[in-house]
């Protein structure tokens, strides 16, 4: 056995710089700025719905709800996801592979690219020129600046992932026979995945919006624009929910003393995510006028067909977890889950991200279909749906990440370890209680992106539920007040690790030897040729078809500035 | 370095799991079908590509929009939005009971929503393209027209309203 782990290099040590630490932190310390401010914004929302409007307090310095729905939006969804995956793929590379990254150097240019777009966005956002929203639907114009802005993050982002790749070549020319550690493996893929998925707003940002926001071109066409958003816009919620899942297969199985109970079915998991996450984003666009009914309808199909992969997942996870626990002592078809060390709040948050994501997923397959749809789209249903996803099953997970990767870059104890439980408990709590008033308001006909504490037709019916998304944003922002300050007051706190008391990253292990998973899992061609033709398949008529009846002159910029 | 047996190169499936899998694949399935029916068979209506308009220079029955009877009981409804007074045009809009009201929307400037409550009526407005829903109004009653879509500082009070009166 162990001779023949020797021969794979599986033994093989690597012992981690105190410069990788620091570039992981770099990421990290970025993400949880950026969600500190753009999560401020997201209870003033809430209390605005309940009757509480806190905007006249913060003129001059920012000019409207909407403003402040732009801040929310790109920083939560964009900013703190995009650095907080980056800095964490690239801890799953560096211990997966068990090597320093092939080219450190580019990973750098990489990261310091996204800095520099995450400023020039910020800059026109501040100054209320670019009160466009995250979506950034023409023809509404901003300034050329966040444009450029959000296209060097994007391009950050790549240049990271082919920093990524390139590791992976040098591993596996040393490794030709291993099979790629599932760790490093799930950033591989999601990073992949990123690659085809942010085509779309690349596509729509240089050929169309930062031209005409520089004046070349007279206007922009707004259902093209929504097409190749959405193209993005899809895999984009894969993008933020792929490290959530590497964490729940390869490592919180460790957490809770087991191991992942099925290498093979989360491997193929991964690759169902990668073939099935960029063709189906027109069910985002239901409701376009430019997009026939058949392509909706093949979308909403191919929509459905993602719910396998998550099925593995649910079971694959919860599998695994329920191992753990029997092992623990847990009893009874579902005592066991007792039995999970919940004291430990990196586990906990992840736990309850998962909850809530079960949630998300049974809401998301009803957005799916037609009738529903009908019924909800662009409602606060819609905000209460990826409330659950990204800003918990996404975020939730990477809170409780940080609680043991907070530690692991600083060398310091994890500050009050008992209050990050009862953070990850609010933030459970404060979104079943904002989402549920969310979708209910959503079923009731309230609409989305709209300060409901002003809107003239809110009716009588609405008003309880109102009051609910103010008392869970209540809750939500005491829990993300919480969880900054635990990572600040560990970073900065005096407190070492001593010698011997290292933070350990877990790393589960599978029950089946991964040499035994079979090949066609660890082979790249056959699964981005699979990804490539659907694609092509499930997108290309209907671009070829919009991009040549373009009309530029239907999406111009209105000569008021509507904000 | 002993070659693992290729024979053991499975996927490693628990029966269990197995079982899990089988029912995921009939739940898409049933899904699928269900999609299938309710685009299909109940007639479930999305909009779908309709016409193409010049915003700046709304033409034929956009220069006048509102309701036209095109028979008893039959209606065509012209909905236009507009972000620089965020209003839509018209605002009020009255039918008998029992109407089949076809609605047309489109937009002078830059996107809205059209989500008319209590009903499957809900489109995306563009500029440049014309949405299209048809709904037959069984119940008297108030039925607000509301922007679900950000166009602006006055977005949140942009709405109209369609009264179904008793014959
Ligand atoms: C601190 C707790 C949070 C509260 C109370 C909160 C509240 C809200 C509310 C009320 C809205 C709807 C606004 C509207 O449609 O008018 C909203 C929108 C949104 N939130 Fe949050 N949020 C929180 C955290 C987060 C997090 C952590 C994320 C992502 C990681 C996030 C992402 C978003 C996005 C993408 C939107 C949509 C913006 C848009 O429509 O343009 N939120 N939030
Ligand atoms: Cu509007």
């Amino acid at each position: 056995m162990a001779t023949r782990e020797e021969g794979r290099g599986m033994l093989a040590t690597y012992d981690v710089t105190k410069t990788d630490k620091r570039f992981i932190g770099a990421h990290i310390l970025v993400a949880v700025i950026a969600l500190s401010i753009g999560s401020l914004f997201g209870p003033l929302q809430a209390f605005q719905f309940s009757g509480v409007d806190l905007y006249p307090y913060l003129q001059p310095v920012f000019k409207s709800y909407y403003q402040g729905l732009t801040i929310h939006g790109v920083l939560n969804a964009l900013v703190w996801t995009t650095f907080f995956i980056t800095g964490f793929f690239t801890l799953t590379t560096i211990l997966g592979f068990k090597r320093g990254l092939r080219y450190p150097k580019l990973n750098r240019v990489g990261f310091w690219t996204m800095v520099a777009g995450l400023v020039m966005a910020a800059i026109p956002i501040l100054l209320d020129e670019a009160t466009v929203l995250y979506t950034f639907y023409p023809p509404l114009q901003a300034n050329w600046a966040f444009y450029t802005g959000l296209t060097l993050v994007v391009v950050g982002s790549w240049i990271e992932g082919y920093g990524f790749f390139f590791t992976y070549r040098a591993w596996r020319k040393e490794n030709p026979d291993t099979r790629t550690p599932f760790i490093a493996f799930g950033g591989l893929v999601t990073m992949a995945m990123w690659q085809f998925a942010t085509l779309g707003i690349a596509v729509e940002i240089l050929t169309m919006l930062l031209p005409w926001s520089l004046g070349l071109i007279e206007g922009t066409d707004p259902q093209l624009a929504r097409t190749y958003f959405w193209f993005t816009g899809h895999p984009l919620v894969y993008f933020w929910l792929l490290p959530a899942y590497v964490s729940w297969y390869g490592m919180l199985p460790k957490q809770a003393g087991g191991k992942l109970f099925s290498d093979s079915l989360a491997r193929l998991a991964m690759w169902l995510f990668l073939l099935l996450s960029v063709p189906l984003g027109f069910h985002h666009q239901f409701v376009d006028p430019g997009i026939p009914a058949g392509w909706k309808y093949i979308h909403a199909v191919l929509t459905y067909s993602v719910f396998l992969p998550s099925m593995l997942t649910a079971f694959t996870v919860i599998a695994s977890l329920e191992r753990a626990a029997r092992k623990r002592g847990g009893r009874g078809l579902f005592g066991w889950v007792r039995a999970l060390p919940w004291s430990n709040g990196s586990v906990a948050a992840q736990l309850l991200a998962g909850i809530l994501f079960m949630f998300g997923g049974i809401g998301g397959l009803t957005n799916a279909s037609y009738n529903v749809n009908l019924v909800i789209h662009n409602t606060t249903w819609v905000p209460g749906h990826f409330h659950l996803t990204v800003a918990s099953a996404a975020t939730l997970s990477f809170m409780g990440i940080s609680y043991w990767l907070v530690p692991w870059i600083t060398g310091k104890p994890l500050w009050k370890p008992r209050l990050a439980v009862i953070q990850t408990w609010t933030w459970f709590i404060g979104m079943l209680i904002f989402s549920n008033a969310m979708h209910v308001l959503g079923l009731l006909g309230a609409p989305r992106r709209t300060p409901l504490g002003v809107a003239p037709y809110v009716s009588e019916e609405w008003s309880g539920h109102l009051l609910r998304v103010g008392l869970g944003g209540a809750i939500l922002f005491v829990s993300a007040v919480m969880f900054v300050w635990i990572v600040a007051r560990t970073t900065w706190g005096k407190e070492r690790l001593g010698a011997n008391e290292e933070i350990e990253v877990p790393i589960a292990e599978s029950e089946q030897d991964p040499q035994l998973t079979p090949l066609w899992l660890d082979r790249w061609v056959p699964w981005i040729v699979g990804t490539v033709l659907l694609i092509l398949v499930a997108y290309g008529p209907q671009l070829i078809d919009q991009i040549a009846n373009i009309d530029l002159g239907s999406g111009q910029a209105p000569s008021i500035r509507p904000w | 370095m002993s070659a693992p047996n290729d024979a053991k190169r499975t996927l490693h499936i628990d029966p269990y799991e197995k079982n899990w899998m089988r029912i995921s694949i009939i739940l898409v399935i049933v899904f699928a079908a269900a999609v299938t029916v309710a685009g299909f068979a109940l007639g479930f209506q999305v909009p779908s590509p309709e016409e193409r308009v010049d915003p700046n220079n709304l033409t034929g029955p956009w220069e006048n929009p509102g309701l036209r009877e095109l028979s008893p009981g039959v209606y065509e409804l012209y909905v236009i939005g507009n972000a620089t007074t965020w209003q839509f045009e018209p605002r009020d809009v009255e039918i008998p009971v029992d109407s089949t009201v076809t609605i047309y929307v489109t937009s002078r400037d830059i996107q809205h929503g059209f989500k008319l409550q209590d009903t499957n009526i809900n489109m995306q407005i563009l500029p440049g393209q014309v949405s299209k829903l048809t709904h037959v109004f069984e119940e008297a009653g108030e039925y607000p027209y509301i922007c679900t879509e950000y166009c602006g500082v006055g977005h949140a009070a942009m709405f109209g309203n369609l009264t179904v009166v008793e014959k």
